[in-house]
């Protein structure tokens, strides 16, 4: 047989990368080789039995793939992590137990005290808080830019910057973020982009496609979709060289934690998401459930249905509020004439999520009394459930802002957020209409 | 071939016919990328021949060390490239010298040489370049799979187990393809093709 070496794409005809559905359901999973048990069993354990002194040796010192302490690691974990990375498209990826340490161990890997990463403004107030505050203790230090003014981004990068941190649909008030724009800041940088995809999930936006190098997500939002297990999940892009001298040590320096090795060199493209396992969660600790990991599963696999019947909702509320006497104005990206608009549909064609924000004529006190009739809608601090969500963000989620961060993250006095879930849309809309009509 | 991409049928295909791999420019330092490998597929199953000269006539995990290739006494399937893209093509000389011919030429990541796969191809042999034969095995066999690493695969069936321990993998899996990671392909095959322009202009 003549092979043309330029020409003959032998894998080509049998190859055909499965659509999103598709491993939204099977990827990471297989029938258990024990016993055929077709869905993913919960690894309910602590530790994993070894061969011999010289397979624990060897699994301790990273030479074999394998299991040894849930902390580190989990086999259900496992089908959830390559789950979420071959959604996202990344290499690799890692559960824990919460957005919040997702975004704790990924900044351990990268920075040292005293470094500097730009953040965009423009956040869930949790992350805010967290760069604000506890992220002080360890010296890391946060300098903020606007995400609708991308020389802010440019501006904001000093010889001490180590990463640039954005949200692709921004908490609360559906903030389209240019990823493609920031993440040349962040090449011409030399610094990884990290996005935090919780709000659009892979479904909507693919981050990595566009530039980011790493991905975070709150599992506990839209992915569970289903508001009963807390978790948090980063995927590697394997896009970024770590082995640029010094700056990333984790990464690129031999590791006294391993006898030396360099974890750049040893684990290739998905080094960095090993680097946050064995380097970050095992010296810190914050790792997933089973259990929790197993129900985030379940809902993955119906995540195209659920996200798409999420944003149809979202949209027929935001279009019946924006019509509404009472209300003054409506902050959703599907709406075409917000502001976001053309990078939505540039960035998220499917759709603009299912958070939206808007103001009531009646300022502060008809908000609060909105939330107060509302009696299918829950009041409560989460998004991303199957039940529809509705809070009051300046005096609870972004509460520890100054009134100035407040407005600038969209979440001033007037502003109620509603997360839009999957119940009939005439009945959401019905309990929206008898809570507006009390305020 | 094309060598930016290859279907999983080809790498296992490799993997499931060889027998023994001789492993050129293994380091006996027990941190190093090449040793872990060396370790891993010598662990389930393969006849792994460490080539270093500046170790020959020591051991490498119970396994004795040649200087060069063709001082081996018996035959080699597969020859593991753990040296820079240069060092490939007077490599793959030698292979074309060795009797019997090895069925395979492998080139370790970030080692491409697209002069050197050339001539093995003209000589018969199988090409793989900028992989490792253990993260190939670890996707293939579903291993990788326990740290969360995108195997790029799905199945509905079974994994087999190896039967050599409790936690190792044989590659008698029947897989699909899986996710793809683009972003990072494109980036590996940017890092490889400066890897190996600057290889040839040595």
């Amino acid at each position: 047989m003549v092979r043309d070496r330029k020409g003959y794409r032998e894998g080509f005809m049998t190859e055909r990368t499965p659509g999103f559905s598709t491993l939204a359901i099977h990827a990471g999973a297989q029938p258990d080789p024990t016993t055929g048990a077709r869905a993913t069993p919960i690894y309910q354990t602590t530790s994993f039995v070894f061969d011999d002194v010289d397979h624990a040796a060897s699994l301790f010192g990273l030479q074999t793939f394998g299991n040894i302490y849930t902390r580190i690691g989990n086999p259900t974990n496992a089908v959830l992590e390559e789950r979420v990375a071959a959604l996202e498209g990344g290499t690799a990826g890692l559960a824990v137990a919460s957005g919040h340490a997702a975004q704790v161990l990924v900044f351990h890997a990268l920075m040292r005290p005293g470094d500097e990463f730009v953040a965009a403004k423009k956040l869930y107030g949790g992350s805010i808080n967290q760069f604000n505050h506890a992220f002080k203790s360890f010296g890391w230090n946060v300098v903020w830019a606007d995400p609708d003014d991308i020389s802010s981004f440019e501006r904001a990068v000093s010889p001490k910057t180590k990463a640039i941190f954005i949200e692709s649909i921004a908490n609360p008030g559906g903030v389209i973020t240019d990823i493609e724009a920031v993440s040349n800041v962040a090449r011409r940088a030399g610094v990884p982009l990290i996005v935090d995809n919780t709000l659009a999930t892979p479904y909507l936006w693919k981050p990595i496609d566009h530039g980011a190098d790493i991905v975070v997500h709150s599992l506990t939002k839209f992915l569970g979709g289903h508001g009963n297990s807390i978790g948090g999940l980063i995927v590697d892009a394997g896009t970024f060289n770590w082995s640029r001298e010094g700056r990333y040590p984790m990464l690129s320096e031999p590791r006294p934690e391993y006898h030396g090795i360099v974890l750049h060199e040893t684990f290739g493209n998905f080094a960095f998401a090993i680097a946050c396992r064995v380097l970050s969660l095992r010296d810190m600790g914050p790792c997933l459930s089973p259990f929790n990991a197993f129900l985030v599963l379940t809902g993955v696999e119906t995540l195209p249905l659920r996200m798409q019947r999420h944003c149809d909702n979202a949209k027929a509320v935001a279009e019946w509020l924006t019509i509404h006497p009472k209300v003054a104005w409506v902050s959703y990206p599907g709406l075409p004439g917000d502001r976001y608009h053309t990078l939505a549909k540039r960035y998220c064609p499917k759709g603009a999520g299912a958070v939206l924000t808007f103001g009531l004529k009646g300022g502060y006190d008809a908000g609060v009394k909105l939330v107060s009739n509302v009696k299918l809608f829950s009041h409560l601090a989460n998004i991303g459930d199957t039940r529809s969500l509705i809070i009051h963000p300046a005096s609870t989620t972004h509460r520890q802002l100054s009134d100035a961060q407040k407005v600038q993250a969209g979440a001033g006095p007037d502003v109620v957020r509603l997360s839009v879930g999957l119940e009939d849309k005439e009945d959401i809309i019905a309990d929206l209409e008898q809570g507006l009509d009390g305020s | 071939m094309n060598h930016d991409s290859y279907p999983d049928s080809y790498i296992r295909g490799i993997l499931n016919t060889v027998k023994s791999i001789a492993m050129v420019g293994i380091s006996p330092k027990d941190n190093r990328p090449s040793y872990f490998a060396f370790k891993y597929l010598l662990e389930r199953g393969y006849r792994m021949i460490p080539v270093n000269p500046g170790q020959a006539g020591k051991d490498i995990l119970g396994q004795k060390v040649y200087a060069k290739l063709s001082d081996i006494p018996e035959p080699v399937d597969m020859i593991d490239v753990f040296r820079a893209a240069p060092y490939a093509l007077p490599i793959v000389e030698e292979a074309l010298t060795l009797k019997p011919r090895p069925a395979v030429i492998w080139m370790q990541l970030g080692v491409r040489n697209d002069e050197a796969a050339a001539k093995a191809e003209a000589g018969g042999m199988k090409v793989v370049m900028n992989r490792c034969p253990k993260i190939e095995y670890g996707r293939l066999s579903s291993e990788i799979g326990w740290i969360g690493v995108n195997s790029r695969t799905i199945s509905s069936k079974k994994a087999q187990l190896l039967g050599k321990g409790v936690q190792r993998m044989s590659l008698n899996r029947q897989t699909m393809t899986g996710g793809a990671t683009s972003a990072a392909q494109r980036a590996q095959e940017d890092g490889a093709s400066a890897a190996a322009e600057s290889g040839q202009k040595k």
